[in-house]
């Protein structure tokens, strides 16, 4: 096919993708939250609701932009493009069919990892230019938790690099022809499911907009459309991290009898779920707990998950065969149970002279 | 190279999601961790004690509604005790029974809202707090039938009760109690063995015995550090000795044990609930009391165990028919006074959450 038409078609799929899903994630989120919490949620504005996000869309526009006077102008006003851009560039990678991708990188997900850890730079710049205590502190905070998370979030993509064997989001999806990556790597799993609801600040890890404590975090001085980026951009990761989440465990486009593209979007809403789930469920962690789950629960995991990984391809070049799925099930609970017990809560007092 | 820091200070508040209304903290942090705390109130002092200086006996009952909003009932009996002590008013028995019915479903409905916006401090997305309003509205439901009123009362008065009963209101009360049974139950298994939970509050914001002894704390933040101390049993008022029920202590006084104190105390004011709603007499509800009352000259305290703590009323009378003095004990106040020594030392979330677990009514702090 022609590069450019290519090129094209690719960019109005993923904006149609991107946008219609984050559109469908808002409603989605605050409807589920609001049936998971005996309350109705949204149900005004079209049919069951349907269109409240654009509502909210068009209200948002019309807000005044106010800049906080001792604001630093130029960072306060890229911030919210510099979040927002790198959400957008994820998708490049994302196969909606077999083949079906705007660019078939050899290196794809090292790509998404590179790619969607810039947003984070948005986040501070936002955080620091605003000149608010509440968005230093989370702007401080959000740095320190994408340092940690997105260390076992490489290790555990990794591990499942290692099964399929190659790096492009196409063949890791071609290679869950028989069985999706989630049996053979429950753990990877678990551990990619929490590294990356903490990497993309969904509760219960949302410190950096722990509205109880440092009201709106980063994005507090932020109004009209500047914070409707943010906004965009918060929903936009989740879109993204779901999108890969399903794509590496899941199998992506597989599916029987649904067209190929529908069967992403099912599973892309299906681990939105979970997070939502887990959401409305769980309250939040500590900043120092959160740290300690990063480096003294997950990085470990992951590392112990990538050398057992690494073994079992090593004994079965030519593919691992149906009964690990057991044995990883069994190996990966194992591990959860044993490291829960060394992980110790509660306390956390600091000596102050 | 090593970088220059320096702690820095925080408002938190007066308006702030979590201040539960308008407290102010000076937080001085360094990183994350709290080095000073300097707490701020006052913003919705509205004179109440003076207030009362210019009102009725009677009249100032409205006014106690709007000390701790959430436990209008309480504060309405609290006071109408120390008149009764001050006049020396004699109550009939079925209002007797019926101010306790009614405080213990307060008890109830003030802790579910504190127990909810504890978890909201928590960050739990308010799960918890829906929850718990859903079946506080139960409860509000029963007051709207009794008084008209969904909030601020003024239902009790010197001498008995506004007035009696409804006919519909005691099935509709042998309905809820078992319904409020099932639903502890579903908190408990939504709530209780939760690991982040336990992770931020097991440990966390410790009141020491002596401590709290010295500021002299009192409710659940008293218990919640093992001491057994209920104005209920400890200084028995109205009927409270005809009924059974225990007093839950904590162990070790953080914030997961004055959380656990709350839960528990639900069940026991159930308890008390249950009891009284079987033995409630027919009879008047209001004994023969003068519109305008007099006390002789001299003064009366009366205190009892509100959903807070121990809220006493000191009324002075000079013979006339407003107090010549009223001051009010707020068991919010001196619970708060405990908070910088609570909190010095831990992080900014741990400052949030162990000010939620005293689970303050600014209104009533204030006054």
């Amino acid at each position: 096919m022609n590069p450019w038409l290519n090129w094209v078609i690719f960019t109005i799929v993923i904006l149609v993708f991107f946008l219609g899903s984050v559109i469908m994630f808002i409603y989605m989120e605050r409807r589920v939250l609001g049936k998971m919490q005996a309350r109705i949620g949204p149900n005004r504005v079209g049919p069951f609701g349907l269109l409240q996000a654009i509502a909210d869309a068009v209200k948002v526009l019309m807000k005044e932009m106010v800049t906080p006077a001792n604001a630093d102008k130029v960072v306060y006003w890229l911030a919210p493009i510099v979040v927002f851009a790198p959400v957008l560039m994820v998708f490049a990678v994302v196969p909606f069919a077999n083949g079906a991708l705007l660019a078939d990188l050899n290196i794809g997900i090292l790509y998404v990892v590179a790619v969607g850890s810039i947003s984070s730079i948005g986040v501070f710049m936002a955080g620091w230019s605003s000149s608010n205590k509440y968005a230093t502190i989370s702007a401080m905070r959000m740095v320190a938790a994408v340092v940690s998370y997105e260390i076992p979030l490489v290790l555990v993509i990794a591990s499942v690099v290692v099964v399929s064997g190659s790096m492009s989001l196409n063949d890791i999806v071609l290679a869950q022809q028989n069985y999706p990556m989630l049996l053979l790597q429950p753990l990877a799993f678990l551990l990619m499911f929490i590294a990356g609801c903490a990497e993309i600040n969904r509760s219960p890890f949302d410190l950096m907009e722990a509205d109880s404590e440092i009201i709106a975090g980063f994005h507090t001085e932020y109004t009209g459309m500047k914070f409707a980026m943010f906004y965009l951009a918060e929903y936009g990761e989740a879109v993204a991290m779901s999108t890969i989440i399903a794509t590496l465990f899941l199998g992506g486009w597989q599916g029987p009898f649904l067209p190929p593209w529908l069967w992403l979007v099912l599973k892309v809403f299906f681990v939105f779920f979970l997070m939502v789930w887990t959401r409305t469920t769980l309250p939040r962690v500590r900043i120092d707990q959160l740290m300690s789950l990063a480096w003294k629960f997950l990085f470990p995991l992951a590392l112990i998950n990538l050398v057992i990984t690494g073994a079992e391809v090593l004994a079965y070049p030519l593919g691992i065969p149906w009964y690990f799925i057991f044995v990883n099930i069994a190996i990966g609970a194992v591990l959860v149970l044993l490291f829960s017990r060394l992980y110790k809560v509660g306390g956390g007092r600091v000596a102050v002279g | 190279m090593t970088l220059r820091t320096e702690p820095f200070v925080i408002n938190m508040g007066p308006v702030h999601p979590s201040t539960h209304g308008v407290f102010r903290m000076r937080v001085t942090l360094d990183g994350e961790v709290v080095v000073n705390l300097e707490p701020v109130f006052g913003y919705l002092h509205r004179g109440i004690e003076k207030l009362a200086e210019e009102r009725t006996y009677t009249g100032f009952v409205p006014l106690t509604d709007r000390l701790d909003y959430v436990s209008s009932m309480s504060n309405n009996f609290g006071y109408c005790l120390a008149v009764e002590k001050l006049a020396g008013i004699e109550v009939p028995e079925r209002a007797e029974y019926i101010r306790v019915i009614m405080t213990e479903l307060q008890r109830i409905a003030a802790h579910l809202v504190s127990i909810g916006s504890f978890f909201n401090d928590c960050g739990a997305y308010f799960t918890p707090f829906l929850y718990m309003f859903r079946e506080r509205e139960r409860v509000i439901d029963l007051f709207e039938m009794t008084c008209g009123q969904r909030l601020l009362y003024n239902y009790m008065r010197p001498g008995g009760v506004s007035q009696d009963l409804p006919d519909e209101f005691m099935p509709a009360l042998n309905k809820l109690i078992p319904q409020l049974k099932k639903y502890f139950e579903e908190y408990e298994n939504l709530l209780q063995n939760n690991e982040i939970l336990a992770a931020r509050a097991r440990g966390v914001g410790i009141l020491p015995k002596e401590l709290a002894i010295n500021i002299g704390a009192s409710g659940p933040t008293l218990r919640g550090s093992g001491i057994r101390w209920d104005i209920r049993r400890a200084d028995p008022y109205s009927i409270y000795n005809r009924f059974e029920f225990d007093i839950p202590v904590g162990e070790q006084g953080d914030c997961y044990d004055r959380y656990r104190v709350r839960m528990e105390e639900m069940k026991q004011s159930l308890r008390i609930v249950e009891q009284a709603a079987k033995q409630v007499p027919a009879g008047p509800v209001r004994s023969k009391v003068p519109h305008l009352i007099r006390p002789p000259v001299g003064e009366a305290y009366s205190h009892i165990e509100a959903p807070t703590g121990d809220l006493g009323f000191y009324l002075v009378s000079d013979g006339g028919i407003a107090p010549y003095r009223c001051h009010i004990r707020a068991p919010s106040l001196m619970n708060l006074t405990a908070l910088r020594d609570m909190i010095v030392g831990w992080k900014v979330q741990d400052a949030i959450l162990t000010f939620g677990s005293f689970a303050i009514t600014m209104g009533e702090v204030d006054r």
